[in-house]
């Protein structure tokens, strides 16, 4: 029956130096069945989470108020203040922040993909105010193919930010005034910063068409 | 603003770049013309687009931090900052203080090394030839010190997550302070050149005006927000890594315009050299690497965290999901933000303004595309 502790340790490098996505899989040696387990084999420990804090302030209360239920959270980590919305909460809240408390300047625009979530992707806001000195962030939860509404006519800054969140994940922004790939070429086929798009994948057709060779790796 | 053609003459679509040598780097510009006036000017960005941001999330905390020096190639030193700042962050550690003044130092050094590329480029554009030698001979300098200090000068690979990996070498302080001693003197020099120079001074003034109001709406930061007179620098507003301990000002400029964005930088190189004199004056013994683990695992989380790099505000927002790889890592770039008020500021203006006004706007692309 299987030797003690051959199977371990004679694996190679980790796995984690580098290409999640390397294709041919290395074949389970069939001595991989778990050990018996150890009495003291410590269990995995679960990773810290974020203890986010509720943000209790004047800012937060008014928001509250103004956009009701749009609201869901008002929280606060790392010293960082962040309100969540509901999908049709994002737009509002950036322009009455912009408004009526002086968020005047729209600092980045930006996605995270959860693939296993419902709501597939996390949209962040984040903007500033000079007048406070305030950062804050702004997150909403939406599934994939929800179009969010456009801020270009809250602020123009957004334009170019909302192009690439659609370039890389593919979430198209309603009412934005020219919804075009910015950084990829325009007819690329897929989202590359969606987590199911592997970093070693192409668009096959495209290189061959374009530059003339079966890859670019 | 002019939007149709004057007679209804036909307009005139003109290609612009990517290989053109004012464009600093590959950066397309699709400009519309009525004759020699500019009508509008479209970017086509991407040219060098490796997927920074998607190759964070297949390495691990600490191998993701020599990638960051490739965006801002110019800068290295500064992308390292605000990416080690933010993982720090999310660590909940802070570099000790001789870590953050051999930081702000080499910092300030970079800010001066990338001005002085933008200074010698800026002026090429514009016909003033002399300047860029006299600014890639004191660029030269300071990449000396980051080559003497960590054995790389453009892509430098300077800082740790926590700390610094190399104490300073023997001879850094004379160094630093004789380069400190050396600059100021040259900046007069570049000044001469310059600043009272009646064609520097045609060319400039009055060209790619953008006000205060425009600057916030496009959310352009930097040496571009300053000389529309707004005094914002994160290094006061929100200082990290030590930046309160030290005296020095924010040079701002009043009409927003290509002339006085010149003075603020020029004056920024002084404010720099003036900081690092500050640093290595008061330079803290100690340790220089803060209690990390060997493996860095932040808790389940997410930060933004930014600083002034030399072209404006760069951040990092750092999603983790308890393992070893970053979630997912967003630069906000600022030449990429920065870059998207061109179309405004040379619309109305002449074609021989698209090459000063893509000048003064400091980008270069390896950041606006990542």
């Amino acid at each position: 029956m299987p030797e003690e502790h051959k199977p371990e340790g004679s694996e190679g490098p980790a796995p984690s130096s580098g290409e999640a996505g390397k294709s041919p899989v290395k074949p389970v040696p069939p001595a991989a069945k778990p050990a018996p387990p150890k009495a003291a084999a410590p269990a995995p420990k679960a990773p810290a989470v974020m203890a986010a804090t509720p943000w209790e302030s004047d800012l937060a209360r008014d928001l509250k108020e103004r956009l009701g239920p749009r609201v869901k959270e008002t929280s606060t980590y790392l010293g960082q203040n962040f309100i969540v919305t509901t999908p049709d909460g994002a737009a509002p809240a950036l322009e009455y922040l912009k408004l009526e408390a002086d968020f005047d300047y729209l600092v980045d625009i930006t996605a995270v993909d959860w693939p296993k979530r419902a709501d597939r992707f996390d949209l962040v806001y984040v903007v500033y105010s000079f007048a406070r000195n305030e950062r804050l962030r702004i997150k909403t939860a939406i599934p994939d193919g929800f179009q969010p509404q456009s801020v270009v006519d809250v602020h123009l800054a957004a334009n170019w930010l909302e192009r690439e969140v659609f370039d890389m994940f593919g979430i198209e922004f309603a009412g934005h005034p020219d919804m075009r790939r910015i950084l990829m070429p325009e007819e690329w086929e897929g989202y590359p910063l969606r987590k199911d798009y592997s970093i070693l994948r192409q668009d096959q057709r495209w290189v061959r068409e374009n530059l003339g060779i079966e890859s670019g790796q | 603003m002019p939007d149709a053609t004057f007679l209804d003459s036909t307009e005139l679509v003109l290609n612009m770049g990517p290989q053109h040598p004012s464009t600093h780097g590959v950066l397309r510009v699709i400009l519309k013309l009525d004759g020699e006036k500019v009508l509008g000017a479209d970017c086509v960005i991407g040219y060098l687009h490796r997927g920074v941001e998607k190759i964070a999330e297949n390495r691990t905390y600490a191998q993701f931090n020599p990638y960051v020096d490739r965006m801002d190639y110019v800068a290295a030193v500064s992308n390292g900052l605000g990416y080690c700042l933010a993982v720090e962050k999310m660590l909940n550690v802070e570099a000790p203080p001789r870590a953050q003044a051999v930081r702000v130092i080499l910092t300030e050094l970079n800010r001066i090394a990338s001005h002085l590329v933008w200074l010698g480029t800026h002026a090429l554009d514009i016909g003033a030839v002399t300047p860029l030698f006299y600014c890639l001979r004191e660029r030269e300098e300071a990449l000396k010190i980051f080559e003497n200090y960590c054995g790389a000068r453009l892509t430098t690979h300077a800082f740790r997550i926590g700390g610094l990996q190399y104490e300073t070498y023997e001879g850094f302080e004379r160094e630093v302070k004789a380069f400190c001693k050396m600059f100021g003197p040259r900046v007069d020099e570049y000044e001469e050149l310059l600043t009272g120079n009646r064609i520097w001074n045609a060319r400039l003034k009055g060209v790619g005006v953008l006000n205060a109001e425009e600057c916030k709406e496009y959310g352009v930061t930097g040496p571009v927000l300053r000389a529309a007179g707004v005094q914002w620098d994160l290094r006061k507003a929100q200082p990290y890594s030590g930046y309160d301990k030290y005296d020095f000002e924010i040079p701002t400029g009043e009409n927003g315009d290509t002339y006085d964005r010149y003075l603020v930088r020029m004056k920024e190189m002084r404010q720099a050299a003036r900081i690092v004199e500050q640093a290595i004056e008061g330079l803290p013994e100690g340790p220089i690497m803060g209690k990390v683990p060997k493996v860095i695992k932040p808790p389940v989380g997410e930060a933004y965290v930014s600083i002034e790099a030399p072209k404006g505000e760069l951040g990092y927002y750092v999603v983790s999901d308890g393992s070893t790889q970053p979630y997912r890592v967003r630069v906000r770039p600022p030449s990429f933000v920065n870059l998207q008020a061109l179309d405004r500021m040379v619309r109305g203006g002449l074609i021989a303004d698209v090459v000063a006004v893509i000048g003064t706007l400091d980008i270069v692309l390896g950041e606006v595309d990542r």
